[in-house]
């Protein structure tokens, strides 16, 4: 397994965010994090990435412990991430960006000496063309459409050969069609490269369309897990998701 | 024993209260503005200045003195409403330093406009009629007036307390504080708001000026002297927090109280020696809270393009003038040519961390004046040559920006700002107040070149090397990764993070760089006067630095070296020619932060873009 969990909680105040979830991701799988709103979807997504750590629980990643490290820790033992609002660096190039991830894989930040722009850009290329943006290489980050951005953020996700790719609602403020391209790429990137990925989604479609399993968490508790025709059937999550109706008066 | 230790702390409240007058204006300006008003300190003297010229032509009795300090207070808040119509209303979009840059304009008018107004010398103003006299605590004579003021403060707050939480306009002003885009989304009309609050602030400010014309003579240093310390009250209680700054002032005035008792040698470091430990152990201030980031609308910060072959042959040209022109010149251009080549590399190493680090420093004089010190000290103490004194300037100043900068690069924004000029503000006191190991305010002399550099024409070549090559190194270092990795840290510290950036390190490695630079720049500096004083380390030199940064844009690689350029060959001619330059670097300043925004290198990088 690539990602195991065992009995994460979590806990604000008095309020219990995510109590007893467990989960593992295989290589190549996608795994997909659902819930609604409030469910513990980004806190559990949170502990994994390092920026929370949990009250109890572990997280392991190809069977190290990498419970409560600093996010950059996680990074370095192999874990790309893509955020839900995108975060790149807006006064440098598509190119530049990428390259920072492949600089500081290599470690080199610390070097003051030979200029960013004699770099050899052929695997920042190499990644920016797999996600289908090294035509737009040169632009600065922060005048490119969203849809173009969120596959930046892809590229540089990569960029550290990651075991693990943890993609906080990777489809959020695209246009419909977009959504569907990007999953594509993105599972089929994942399955290539024996990539494990794990993702949170509101838009079903992506979910029941991309994920190989999914596991379904209502107030912090898991309640469903299993192929997504399985837990369409589930009761439990047609209720969460659908409700009995009883909110909107409809008895 | 016991009577003394009470009369100090009486009047360490009293201090405390006129201290508290001067910061919730501060502070409720910042709240809902977000701008740091240096200015504050200037409208505080205005009061000062104001209310001796009414009560000392009043008619005497209760009706002047008292009617004369309300009107000096209305006035200034009026005077206020003029600066917020005029200037500040035109950039509260611009970025903080800006604004901030544009109130220490003001400063600078206004201190000249009082030299015109009232003369260069101390004004005495009578004292308050009804409160002449003093009591007796304990057997003691305490002055009434001080009583009277112990009062002032907290029935300010409650004031201002009923008005912020009795009145629709105070809900709407708490409200602003939290959150400021989100009342504008509610359709409450800002500009009105903003004007108020600015008013009401002023008054405050006119008032606390106003009030000390029984205590203490009336001077053209008042303005910074008090902003200082209102800064240092405003952050230890957390900006935009009234009960904070009362409590801040009340701490910091009582310590003072009571610090002349027990460390005479340290008061002028106290207040900033509290500032520096509060802000390391609450990053936020005593009652403050972190800024909302719900609407970051942070501005995009632009990339920095590699130099166009235009720029790359005027840098040229110039250099070239710089090595060939000198020797034609006099002593005096000579001087200042020299002059000129050690504040670029000032200006550029203080670039380093404000540009791609995205850290403002207030206290960037610091490093310059280590620099200065670790030279003149090691000719001092052991007669150290000045090669050595050259080593040892950037060590010394490295080794204070490790320090302090380890502290300094974890906060951000405005109390990042405040901790590096508490920081320099501590090095300046203490290079003032330690007289055995520094000279104290009579600096130390005779720091002057080895003699194969004792002319002017062959130090100025040395200044010309060491400041050029350092400050190549850090535009080297710019377009390096280390400089990417900066800028990472500064552009998405989430993204940064994320892709295994410790931007602690890289901050911090980075303070430490332009600690470096800036030792460089003044231990050069030390042996081009022959001499090192305290003021190499004062707040007015970190402002210096600052102006130059921002004067040349501080969102170019270039900027520093052109702002540099200006911004000292601007004084120097000044000085030179005008007994009132400051009102006319004033009027500069404000031109240039209302047309020029984007500072001189921004601006002709534009014009060339249209071209």
């Amino acid at each position: 397994m690539t990602l195991e969990v065992r009995d994460l909680h979590k806990s604000f105040g008095g309020v219990r965010a995510v109590s007893g979830v467990s989960l593992s991701v295989a290589a190549g799988e996608l795994l997909a994090l659902i819930g609604p709103n409030g469910a513990g979807k980004s806190t559990c997504f949170n502990m994994l990435n390092g920026q929370l750590r949990p009250d109890r629980g572990s997280v392991r990643l190809r069977g190290q412990e990498i419970t409560g490290l600093a996010p950059r820790r996680i990074w370095r033992m192999g874990v790309g991430r893509t955020f839900q609002i995108t975060a790149t660096f807006a006064s440098m190039s598509v190119l530049e960006n990428v390259q920072m991830a492949l600089l500081s894989h290599a470690r080199r930040l610390f070097h003051i000496w030979n200029p960013v722009a004699k770099e050899d850009p052929s695997r920042a290329l190499a990644l920016l063309d797999r996600v289908g943006m090294s035509a737009q290489a040169a632009r600065p980050c922060g005048v490119l459409a969203y849809g173009d951005l969120k596959r930046v953020e892809l590229a540089i996700a990569l960029a550290n050969d990651p075991a693990l790719l943890l993609m906080d609602e990777p489809t959020a403020g695209m246009a419909p069609a977009e959504r569907v391209a990007l999953m594509e790429l993105t599972a089929h990137i994942a399955r290539e490269g024996g990539i494990a990925v794990l993702f949170t989604e509101h838009d079903m479609d992506v979910v029941f369309a991309h994920a190989d399993r999914l596991l379904v968490l209502d107030r912090g508790r898991p309640i469903a897990e299993g192929i997504p025709s399985e837990v369409r059937r589930d009761p439990r999550v047609r209720e969460v998701y659908l409700g009995t109706g009883a909110t909107h008066g409809y008895t | 024993m016991l009577e003394n230790l009470l009369v100090q702390g009486l009047s360490g409240l009293a201090s405390a209260s006129s201290l508290f007058l001067v910061a919730s204006g501060l502070t409720v300006i910042f709240g809902v503005t977000r701008i740091v008003n240096f200015a504050h300190g200037s409208l505080y003297m205005l009061g000062a200045y104001l209310a001796w010229t009414l009560v000392t032509s009043l008619p005497r009795g209760h009706l002047g003195f008292w009617g004369g300090v309300a009107m000096a207070a209305l006035i200034v808040g009026c005077v206020g409403v003029l600066i917020e119509v005029l200037l500040l209303r035109r950039i509260y979009k611009a970025p903080e330093l800006f604004q901030l840059l544009a109130t220490f304009g003001v400063v600078l008018i206004v201190q000249d406009l009082a030299l015109l107004s009232w003369g260069p010398q101390d004004l005495l103003g009578p004292r308050a009629p009804g409160l002449r006299g003093a009591t007796e605590i304990l057997g003691i004579r305490f002055p009434l007036y001080e009583l009277f003021l112990i009062c002032v403060g907290p029935v300010v707050l409650a004031l201002l307390w009923l008005l912020f939480n009795r009145t629709r306009w105070g809900t709407l002003v708490r409200a602003a504080t939290a959150d400021r885009e989100m009342v504008g989304a509610l359709g409450v009309n800002q500009r009105m708001l903003f004007t108020t609050v600015f008013f009401l602030g002023s008054v405050l400010a006119g008032l606390g000026g106003a009030l000390q014309i029984p205590r203490e003579s009336v001077n053209l240093q008042m303005d910074l002297a008090v902003i200082s310390e209102a800064f240092v009250v405003v952050v230890v209680g957390g900006l935009g927090s009234l009960p904070g700054a009362f409590l801040a002032a009340l701490l910091i005035g009582e310590l003072q109280a009571f610090g002349i008792l027990i460390f005479p040698r340290i008061t002028l470091v106290l207040a900033f020696l509290v500032m520096a430990v509060v802000l390391v152990i609450r990053p936020h201030g005593l009652l403050g809270r972190a800024p909302s980031t719900a609407h970051g609308a942070t501005a995009i910060e632009p990339p920095y393009p590699p130099p166009s072959p235009w720029v790359r042959r005027i840098g040229a040209a110039a250099l070239a003038l710089a090595v060939i022109v000198p020797p034609f010149l006099g002593d005096y251009a000579l001087i200042v040519f020299t002059e000129i080549a050690i504040m670029v590399l000032f200006a550029a190493s203080l670039h380093f961390i404000m540009g791609p680090g995205g850290m403002a420093s207030f206290g960037h004089a610091a490093y310059f004046g280590f620099g200065a010190y670790g030279a003149a000290l090691l000719l001092r103490h052991f007669g150290a040559p000045m090669e050595m004194g050259l080593l040892a300037a950037p060590f010394a100043a490295g080794l204070g920006g490790f320090v302090f900068g380890f502290f300094c690069v974890r906060l951000s924004g405005v109390y990042a700002a405040m901790l590096t000029l508490a920081f320099a503000q501590i090095a300046w006191s203490t290079a003032f107040q330690w007289v055995e190991l520094t000279g104290g305010d009579n600096g130390i002399l005779g720091v002057w070149p080895s003699p194969w550099a004792q002319s002017k024409l062959a130090y100025y070549y040395l200044a010309l090397t060491l400041c050029a090559a350092a400050t190549l190194l850090l535009r080297r270092a710019i377009f390096a990764p280390f400089g990417y990795a900066l800028r990472a840290g500064r552009d998405s510290p989430l993204r940064a993070e994320a892709i295994g950036i410790d931007g602690f390190r890289i901050r911090w490695f980075a303070f430490v760089l332009a600690a470096v630079a800036a030792g460089i720049a003044g231990g050069l500096f030390a042996y081009a006067k022959g001499s090192v004083f305290p003021t190499y380390m004062s707040i007015s030199r970190s402002v210096d630095a600052l102006l130059m940064v921002l004067l040349g844009g501080v969102r170019t690689v270039s900027g520093p070296i052109l702002g540099a350029l200006a911004y000292t060959w601007l004084h120097e001619q000044l000085m030179r020619a005008f007994d009132l330059w400051r009102l006319f670097l004033g009027t500069i300043i404000l031109a240039l932060v209302l047309f020029f925004p984007q500072g001189l290198a921004g601006a002709l990088q534009r014009g060339e873009r249209r071209s």
